[in-house]
């Protein structure tokens, strides 16, 4: 039995809309007019204990909403979830003291609070028996590096620190599931390796399941094992990290840089996209041409200076797959 | 004990950081001796020209004022700011999060906001007029002490009735700020209506005798009307029990209404997005 089950979960919101100018503001006075977003159309999926999922999708694909929807902030339109068990937003009380939320965007500690305090206060409210909070804080303090931050109210830390900090508030009650929503969002490089590092010892060391949104590749790459690609709130894929990679990558591309001019080569199956003086992209399908056999027939009849073998960037895959599946920015 | 650990931790965290705030205590303190010295002399120059003797002697009206300056506080004068500003950044739904009665956890925090403010004041405002003035031979125009030993009991036992009566009073213009998406409407309407309905402006003493009944009974005279008349002793014994079971019976009611009003009100807030 899966923990999490999510069965075509369908979300619209209502928008109000006014035509522009001063004429389309009196006429909003006497009729409204409304629009229907369609955030999520019938998604589903499912999500075993300690698994680690990444949703990735533009902005205003679903993403959000559907957190929103697992940590019973709002409710569905249709279908249903179930979260160990339990519906998030008929059993919001319940539900909520078993899961962990991050979201990147907002703090969930209190600003004027000296990050310690804050802690203390979640304790209280998570119910958590003083020895064991003791013991858990202790652990996330050396864990996410918190020690020299404890004493300072949560707005004077950095976004980097807060967002360490926010993490460690979320896991004080030692969820086992746990949400995170665009978690590195907004950081420089060192804290989001930091962030990455930790929800990976939570998912592999204490088994921890790992719902997280992003539209940060490396994150993704970094972390999740499946990854449901999501768009115009459909899902377009859910397959494991690799099996997308291999899908949208079914292509490699050769930089060569020759001794002379570089020379016109006609080889099927490979493409030649740049030519410019005594350089050559080429590009070739990975699973119908080798790499080291197309390169060391070159080789042969042409003398080398430099190789340099490339994959396409991630963010170029995923846009591909925006493409081929019709899902730009909503 | 256990289930209302949380609303206490609540309670004691937001108390201990507002009680910190000491230059607006200051600064509150200030005006609000300068605004008690102004109605007094206001009040004094009326109770001099009156033709007909008036229903409250100068002294206890002298002492009502101090009372209500000291007390000012208590007073429902908008939503409380951290849920306002909750509700214009759109984070209301982030308090969901909480494994707590989100009504609860606002009305521990309400009374902590209005009970820190209200303490450094308060004591700040009784050395001065009680005993200060006093001292610099300006008896006349002091603090004077309560009625009784008995009064003083029922009367810190009332002071308790308003601070929860003003933050079950706080929670429902919370409410109407979520509801509306925007506080300033019902802040617009509390404040006078908690001023002049409580006493606060003018005691009810004051007001015509057909308008008198009636206004001693609605909610807001448990803020101001109730506990001072009980600290001059003309509310004792049962007429006091009375006057504290209306502040109570009111105080539950709003409680009750607040709440479901919440749930409502969020509920709605889970189906259109925050």
């Amino acid at each position: 039995m899966p923990q999490i089950v999510v069965r075509d979960l369908t979300k619209r919101y209502r928008v109000a809309e006014r035509e522009a100018g001063t004429f389309g503001a009196l006429k909003g006075l006497f009729h409204r007019r409304t629009r229907v977003v369609e955030a999520l159309d019938r998604v589903s999926f499912s999500l075993e204990a300690g698994e680690l999922l990444g949703f990735i999708g533009p902005n205003g694909a679903g993403k959000s909403t559907t957190i929103k929807i697992l940590s019973g902030i709002l409710r569905p339109t249709s279908g249903s979830v179930e979260v160990d068990g339990l519906v998030p937003y008929e059993d919001r009380i319940r539900h909520v003291a078993r899961i962990g939320v991050v979201f990147g965007q907002r703090t969930q500690l209190w600003w004027d609070l000296p990050v310690i305090e804050g802690f203390d206060l979640l304790a209280a409210i998570y119910r958590v028996e003083r020895r064991r909070y003791q013991r858990t804080r202790d652990e996330l303090v050396a864990l996410l590096k918190l020690d020299r931050l404890l004493d300072q109210p949560v707005r004077q830390l950095s976004l980097g620190q807060r967002m360490r900090a926010e993490i460690a508030a979320a896991l004080l009650h030692e969820p086992q599931i746990l949400f995170l929503d665009e978690p590195t969002i907004g950081l420089d490089a060192p804290a989001k390796l930091a962030v990455r590092e930790v929800v990976q010892r939570l998912n592999r060391e204490r088994g921890v399941t790992v719902l997280l949104t992003t539209h940060d590749m490396h994150d993704i790459e970094a972390l999740a094992e499946r990854v449901i690609v999501i768009g115009h709130g459909r899902i377009l894929a859910d397959s494991p990290f690799e099996r997308l990679r291999a899908e949208g990558l079914a292509e490699r591309r050769v930089y060569l840089e020759f001794a002379d001019d570089a020379p016109d080569l006609s080889i099927a199956g490979v493409e030649v996209r740049a030519r410019d003086g005594r350089s050559l992209e080429l590009a070739f399908d990975p699973g119908k041409t080798s790499a080291p056999a197309l390169i060391a027939r070159i080789a042969a009849q042409h003398p080398l200076a430099d190789i340099h073998v490339e994959q396409p960037a991630i963010e170029e895959v995923i846009a591909r797959f925006y493409d081929r599946h019709g899902a730009a920015e909503a | 004990m256990a289930a209302v650990a949380p609303y206490l931790a609540a309670f004691s965290a937001r108390f201990q950081l507002v009680l910190q705030y000491r230059a607006a205590a200051i600064a509150g303190f200030a005006t609000q001796l300068w605004w008690g010295a102004l109605k007094i002399m206001v009040l004094a120059a009326f109770f001099y020209g009156a033709t007909r003797s008036p229903p409250m002697s100068l002294t206890n009206a002298i002492t009502y004022t101090w009372l209500g300056q000291a007390f000012l506080i208590f007073l429902p004068w908008n939503a409380d700011p951290e849920v306002a500003e909750m509700v214009r950044s759109g984070a209301v739904a982030y308090d969901r999060l909480r494994p707590l009665d989100t009504y609860g956890w606002w009305y521990a925090r309400a009374v902590a906001w209005s009970a820190a403010r209200v303490v450094p004041r308060a004591v700040l405002l009784f050395a001065v007029a009680a005993v200060l003035l006093p001292a610099l031979g300006l008896g006349q125009w002091s603090l004077r002490p309560p009625a009784g030993l008995a009064a003083t009991g029922l009367f810190l036992i009332a002071m308790i009735g308003v601070a929860l009566l003003s933050a079950s009073i706080v929670l429902l213009v919370n409410v109407i700020a979520v509801a509306s998406m925007t506080d300033r409407g019902a802040n617009l309407m509390i404040a006078p209506f908690s001023n002049l309905f409580s006493g606060g402006i003018v005691p009810l003493a004051f007001f015509p005798d057909w308008l008198r009944p009636g206004l001693r009974l609605q909610p807001f005279a448990g803020l101001v009307d109730i506990p001072y008349r009980i600290y001059f002793g003309e509310l004792a014994g049962w007429g006091a029990l009375q006057g504290l079971a209306v502040q109570l019976g009111w105080t539950l009611l709003l409680v009750l209404a607040g709440h479901a009003a919440l749930g409502a009100a969020m509920r709605r807030l889970q189906v259109q997005g925050g």
